[in-house]
């Protein structure tokens, strides 16, 4: 079956569904590439107008990649609560743009099992940027392990330690840093420079002793791919969040070494050390616009809809903390700050309505056509639209992965600005400490003796 | 601060309320400038064959231009046709590819004293090397249908990095034996951070030839050839 709409005395077919929502999709390198963007504005709103005409329910009956052929969708179509999508099984896209808007927070936090990837990618096409931050801002996720992360009036920060060379000391002194701004409560986690077990092992003691030392109420990882964290733990090191990159396609998962079965093993290792004295969510994921193109894997789908879909995969892992790393793949795929922008805004609305603890890299390369200001806009949006957390990197400046992302600092702006707060048990370790008193005044109330720097 | 001893991150900078202190936001803004700057650098050929002293062709790959090269790394990776009829045949010799990449500086000043070096060692190993191939607005996946087109043997391809806040004069090299169209980055061993401060081209010349030998002896480059050269650890 396919779908048709009339703009200025043009008549546009699609003929399926995955097509539909790739010509609806605001425009973004990464589908030009791929050559499933709309070629004209006004296609792009023909597609939109025909979607917004289709019913809600179209998504149950036509996936966007066949069943037979991916895990991705029968994850998605096996795990559908039909209970949960009552609500709104009788709406258009359209309604259910409208519906959204007018919507309140536990009528949100109900439908999130009701609903498939597809469908929260197909509305997120027609919406504006306000949009997304308005019903996003209304979604609640709450999520623990040694601490309670999306509360209300909450801004978490994950402390991004990472050296070029895996240097134990300089990755002490990032952290040092950090917690100094206020930085850590969503994790303090290392992207290694290596992933290998020695290396790996190594980290998982350092940023234990730190955390164990000076009591900290926060969890460490280690961003070492899945297998290698499963060796760790098999090695008895000290996991809290096991970490992997994961995308919306059985293919691009694979490209990423990994599989459903795969995930399910090691979220079971890392439940079983029961390290979390909060609560059990003990998954971390990341994700990004574009890395199924790049692995070849995308089906002819736009890379938005494979994007939401990758936050089916994270959602059956009760994960602590998802996001979606926007600006790091590059020119090809999100070409410059306003594309970079809205794709974040997108990602973030997508795992929220999804039911998602969703944080967001607000980041970017020097081949990308963006800059500090870029960031500055999206970071100030995504604290209006509720962010969980986001990075927080010396200085922005990432001199392991030689991107930029944001800094301790700009955690600490978008705290004052919007008037939110750490993690309770953070923000109350923070005080026991003395942190924000010592760090103004410019002393070091954390000994770097005591780990071994000096 | 003393935490500064110990990375080469942006640790310690002060803060101007909950901002970074004047001083360092410009030290920042300068260093994006300069790396801005780099992606649009553009390979000296001239020079660059001077500093070579060798002969050397010049192809361009069917990016016309550096908006088009961001957008498109297709493009980048396939080679302008006319320039294919330029390339002589040079079945079973060791080639070398210089590509501007990502950023020509450090091709500029790395490249030259990489192949000087390679050069005498590759003969000695008894490998024929054919004439230089230099081109640009080229992705790595452009040494594959050069390479494929003269019938050589193995291909490096010597290419800048993207530039980064702390360095804009980083050169990378990928070896693939056997080079034709449709290799992915599996099948290539990279050897990257070539620059002052990083890797020195000399020792990355000792480098390439380590799994130019390893790559012929098992029939293959890419994972299944694992960098076993002895040498330094990274960290004392």
């Amino acid at each position: 079956m396919g779908f048709a709409h009339a703009v200025g005395g043009t008549r546009y077919l699609f003929p399926d569904l995955r097509t539909l929502l790739a010509r609806a999709t605001p425009l973004r390198s990464g589908d030009v590439l791929a050559g499933v963007a709309a070629e004209t504005a006004q296609e792009r709103v023909a597609a939109q107008r025909a979607l917004a005409d289709l019913p809600l329910r179209h998504f149950l009956d036509e996936a966007v990649i066949p069943y037979e052929a991916d895990e991705v969708t029968r994850l998605i179509l096996d795990r559908h609560d039909a209970a949960a999508f009552a609500p709104v099984v009788h709406l258009t896209v359209g309604g259910f743009r409208d519906w959204l808007l007018a919507a309140g927070p536990e009528a949100l936090a109900a439908l999130g099992p009701g609903l498939t990837p597809e469908m929260a990618a197909g509305v997120s096409k027609i919406m504006r940027l306000q949009d997304l931050v308005a019903v996003a801002a209304k979604c609640r996720v709450v999520t623990r392990f040694r601490n309670t992360l999306g509360l209300p009036e909450r801004l978490s920060l994950r402390l991004q330690p990472n050296d070029p060379v895996d240097d134990p000391r300089g990755v002490a002194a990032a952290i040092l840093d950090g917690l100094l701004l206020g930085s850590g409560d969503a994790v303090i986690g290392v992207n290694p420079a290596t992933d290998n077990l020695e290396t790996t092992i190594r980290l998982l003691d350092l940023l234990d002793a730190v955390r164990d030392r000076y009591a900290i109420p926060t969890q460490s990882c280690v961003l070492a791919h899945v297998t290698t964290s499963l060796l760790a733990m098999e090695r008895g090191a000290p996991v809290d969040l096991v970490f992997q990159s994961i995308g919306g396609t059985e293919g691009v998962n694979r490209s990423f070494g990994v599989s459903l079965a795969l995930l399910r093993e090691a979220h079971e290792a890392a439940l079983a050390l029961g390290r979390g004295t909060a609560g059990t969510d003990c998954m971390y994921f990341e994700t990004g616009q574009g890395s199924a193109l790049s692995a070849e894997a995308h089906h002819g789908c736009d890379q938005q809809t494979i994007e939401a879909r990758a936050y089916a995969v994270a959602r059956e892992f009760s994960p602590l903390l998802v996001n979606s790393v926007v600006g790091f793949i590059g020119p090809e795929y999100l070409f410059d700050g306003k594309q970079i922008t809205r794709a974040g805004l997108e990602d973030h609305f997508c795992g929220k309505l999804l039911g998602l603890p969703m944080g967001v890299d607000v980041c970017y390369t020097n081949h990308a056509e963006a800059d500090q200001d870029d960031m500055d806009a999206l970071l100030t949006l995504l604290g209006v639209a509720g962010v969980t957390y986001v990075m927080g990197v010396p200085g922005a400046d990432d001199v392991m992965l030689a991107y930029q992302s944001t800094s301790f600092h700009d955690g600490l702006y978008l705290r004052a600005a919007l008037g939110r707060k750490p993690a309770p048990e953070f923000e109350a370790w923070m005080e026991r400490m003395g942190i924000e008193a010592a760090s103004g005044a410019g002393r070091l109330p954390l000994p770097p003796a005591l780990i071994g720097l000096l | 601060m003393e935490l500064r001893r110990f990375t080469s991150a942006r640790v310690a900078l002060g803060r101007a309320g909950h901002g970074l202190p004047t001083a360092a936001h410009l030290d920042f803004q300068e260093a994006h400038a300069r790396a801005r700057d780099a992606v649009h650098s553009a390979l000296d050929l001239d020079a660059l064959e001077a500093a070579l002293g060798l002969p050397a062709i010049r192809v361009a790959s069917q990016a016309a231009d550096r908006r088009s090269y961001l957008l498109r790394p297709d493009l980048g990776r396939r080679l302008r046709e006319a320039d294919r009829a330029r390339l002589p045949p040079a079945p079973g010799a060791f080639l070398f590819v210089v590509a501007d990449g990502l950023c020509a500086i450090g091709v500029q000043r790395q490249a030259p004293a990489l192949i000087t070096a390679a050069l005498p060692m590759l003969r000695r190993a008894g490998l024929g090397v054919s004439p230089v191939v230099l081109a640009s607005q080229a992705r790595v996946a452009l040494g594959d249908e050069i390479g494929e087109a003269m019938g050589a043997a193995m291909v490096a391809v010597l290419i800048g990095e993207r530039p980064g806040l702390s360095a804009t004069d980083s050169l990378g090299l990928y070896l693939t034996l056997g080079p034709r169209r449709g290799r992915t980055d599996a099948e290539r061993n990279c050897i990257s951070n070539i620059r002052p401060g990083g890797m020195t081209p000399a020792a990355a010349a000792e480098k390439l030839l380590w799994l130019a030998g390893a790559a012929l002896r098992l029939g293959a480059t890419g994972v299944a050839l694992k960098d076993e050269q002895p040498g330094r650890a990274l960290l004392p």
